[in-house]
């Protein structure tokens, strides 16, 4: 098992931050959405840093994965909620680790289904490898070479990251 | 216990929703957690989820009820699977074919859930035990027993406007006898540990047993009302009463239709639920149907959200179940 601590995951958010920052236009600002529930903690430090004007977006995709008929409905967290509209916006999504790609995939979903962005920015904190699909962050924090078999988990209360087998 | 509960399957899954009876708190509460996700794709401009994609909803029909039918179909839509609505009133039954073979051809036909709503109490319990083990059913109402789905959008009603169910004292009004809605509510009720359940009607149409469920029965509605956070009034139910149970409609209203003065009995910030459809000036009035305190539609559209939880919580073990029959085979 390794940790990452809270000193090391600030200095990954900083490196999305700065990312961030370079992206930003003064004409075309974009809206942020966390994924629920670790993307939206990643997403609560990077809105504050940025000091955005909109309210940060949240979605739940439990009812978008691609794993229903396999593993049945996940835990529900709490609705989504976009009280901007997506149409024409230039969305930054956030998650907090990006592995196989089926998370980034259901999200993108259900963001079409509130309306038609101009543009999608997937910022990540940590970049695992294991993508079972063509789907890559385009803003990172921290990139990680694990096996298969390993879990990267952030522990949103502590601000740290753990790397390790899966729990049964 | 449960391994008897025709409603869990052999993972110990709730795999049928027939009834409240035998369903624990944690239960109740995951799925009213559930619907609470499910509100939220009234915001999308595309309302659909794609959960249910590829699967088969048969709503089978044997008693009329337009409301319950469109709010299980508009439910099964939103969830993105496709739907039959299957009236049974007037069809095949009738031409002497027995329930089981109506089953089998609808079998047949690859559904994956029946959707049941029928007179005789007991026939969404027949049909569950009966069905192909991947099949879900759910009783959409069933003669004087119950009508869980009614029960479970009847408790989120009460939770989004009152919060903890500990703190709230519910009374329940009219034909608690002839009511599967009432026998329903009042399990969920007691089950998610509200303060007191009271009921309240005449004698006529008051359960021989009401007092084992759990409840504090009153004669007298005026007493019964006193400082109450949630009254649920309840349809006359002029079909389902075999004899003369009460003196005239007029006389029924005068003595237990909901008023604007009887009203004021309970508290201020009291909510008026009613499963519909009204009968105005029979056991309710108007005013209050449609007053300030009345969330009788808001019942309604929270039936959707409501439905589409129980749907997807059932409809999500099919693969276990699946792959359990092909290691038997």
């Amino acid at each position: 098992m390794t940790q990452f601590s809270s000193n090391d995951v600030t200095g990954w958010l900083n490196n999305m931050q700065e990312q961030l920052q370079s992206l930003t236009v003064a004409d075309d600002p974009f809206f942020m959405i966390g994924i629920r529930t670790g993307g939206v903690d990643v997403g609560r430090h990077l809105h504050s840093a940025l000091d955005l004007q909109e309210p940060l977006g949240q979605l739940n995709i439990s009812f978008y994965r691609d794993d229903f008929s396999k593993m049945g409905l996940h835990p529900v967290v709490g609705p989504s909620q976009v009280p901007v509209s997506v149409e024409g916006r230039h969305i930054v999504l956030v998650d907090d680790v990006l592995s196989s790609g089926r998370t980034v995939r259901a999200a993108m979903n259900e963001i079409f289904d509130f309306g038609r962005p101009s543009r999608i920015t997937l910022a990540v904190l940590v970049q695992r490898t294991g993508h079972e699909l063509p789907i890559r962050a385009d803003v990172v924090g921290h990139s990680i070479d694990v096996p298969d078999s390993d879990h990267v988990s952030l522990h949103a209360q502590s601000m740290t990251v753990s790397v390790g087998r899966k729990a049964k | 216990m449960r391994r008897s509960d025709p409603q869990f399957n052999q993972f110990n899954k709730l795999h049928h929703f027939l009834s409240i009876d035998g369903l624990d708190k944690a239960t109740l509460t995951h799925i009213l957690d559930t619907a609470e996700g499910f509100t939220s794709v009234n915001d999308k401009s595309i309302k659909n989820v794609p959960l249910l994609r590829g699967k088969t909803v048969a709503n089978l029909f044997f008693e009329n009820s337009t409301r319950t039918r469109t709010a299980f179909e508009l439910a099964a839509k939103r969830l993105s699977a496709d739907i039959l609505n299957i009236d049974l009133v007037s069809s095949s039954t009738k031409k002497g074919e027995s329930l089981l073979d109506t089953l089998r051809v609808l079998e047949s036909l690859q559904s994956d859930m029946f959707v049941v709503r029928h007179s005789d109490s007991g026939a969404a319990d027949f049909i569950a035990r009966h069905v192909a083990p991947t099949i879900n059913v759910i009783n959409g109402g069933d003669g004087q027993h119950a009508h869980p789905t009614q029960a479970m959008l009847d408790m989120f009603t009460i939770r989004r406007h009152k919060g903890a169910f500990e703190d709230l004292t519910v009374v329940i009004i009219g034909d608690i006898k002839h009511s599967r809605v009432a026998r329903s509510g009042i399990a969920a009720l007691v089950t998610l540990g509200a303060k007191e359940v009271r009921v309240a009607g005449p004698q006529t149409l008051m359960p021989a047993d009401v007092e084992s469920l759990g409840v504090s029965v009153y004669r007298d509605i005026d007493k019964a009302l006193i400082d109450a956070d949630v009254v649920m009034g309840l349809r006359l139910q002029n079909e389902r009463m075999t004899s003369a149970t009460i003196p005239s409609t007029g006389e029924f209203f005068k003595t237990y239709g909901l008023t604007p003065e009887r009203m004021r009995l309970a508290k201020p910030d009291a909510i008026l639920m009613h499963p519909g459809p009204t009968n105005r000036g029979v056991e309710i009035e108007a005013s209050v149907a449609d007053g300030e305190q009345s969330v009788i539609l808001q019942q309604v559209t929270y039936g959707i959200a409501v439905r589409m939880a129980v749907m997807s919580i059932i409809m999500g073990h099919g693969e276990e179940v699946r792959e359990a029959e092909m290691n038997q085979a």
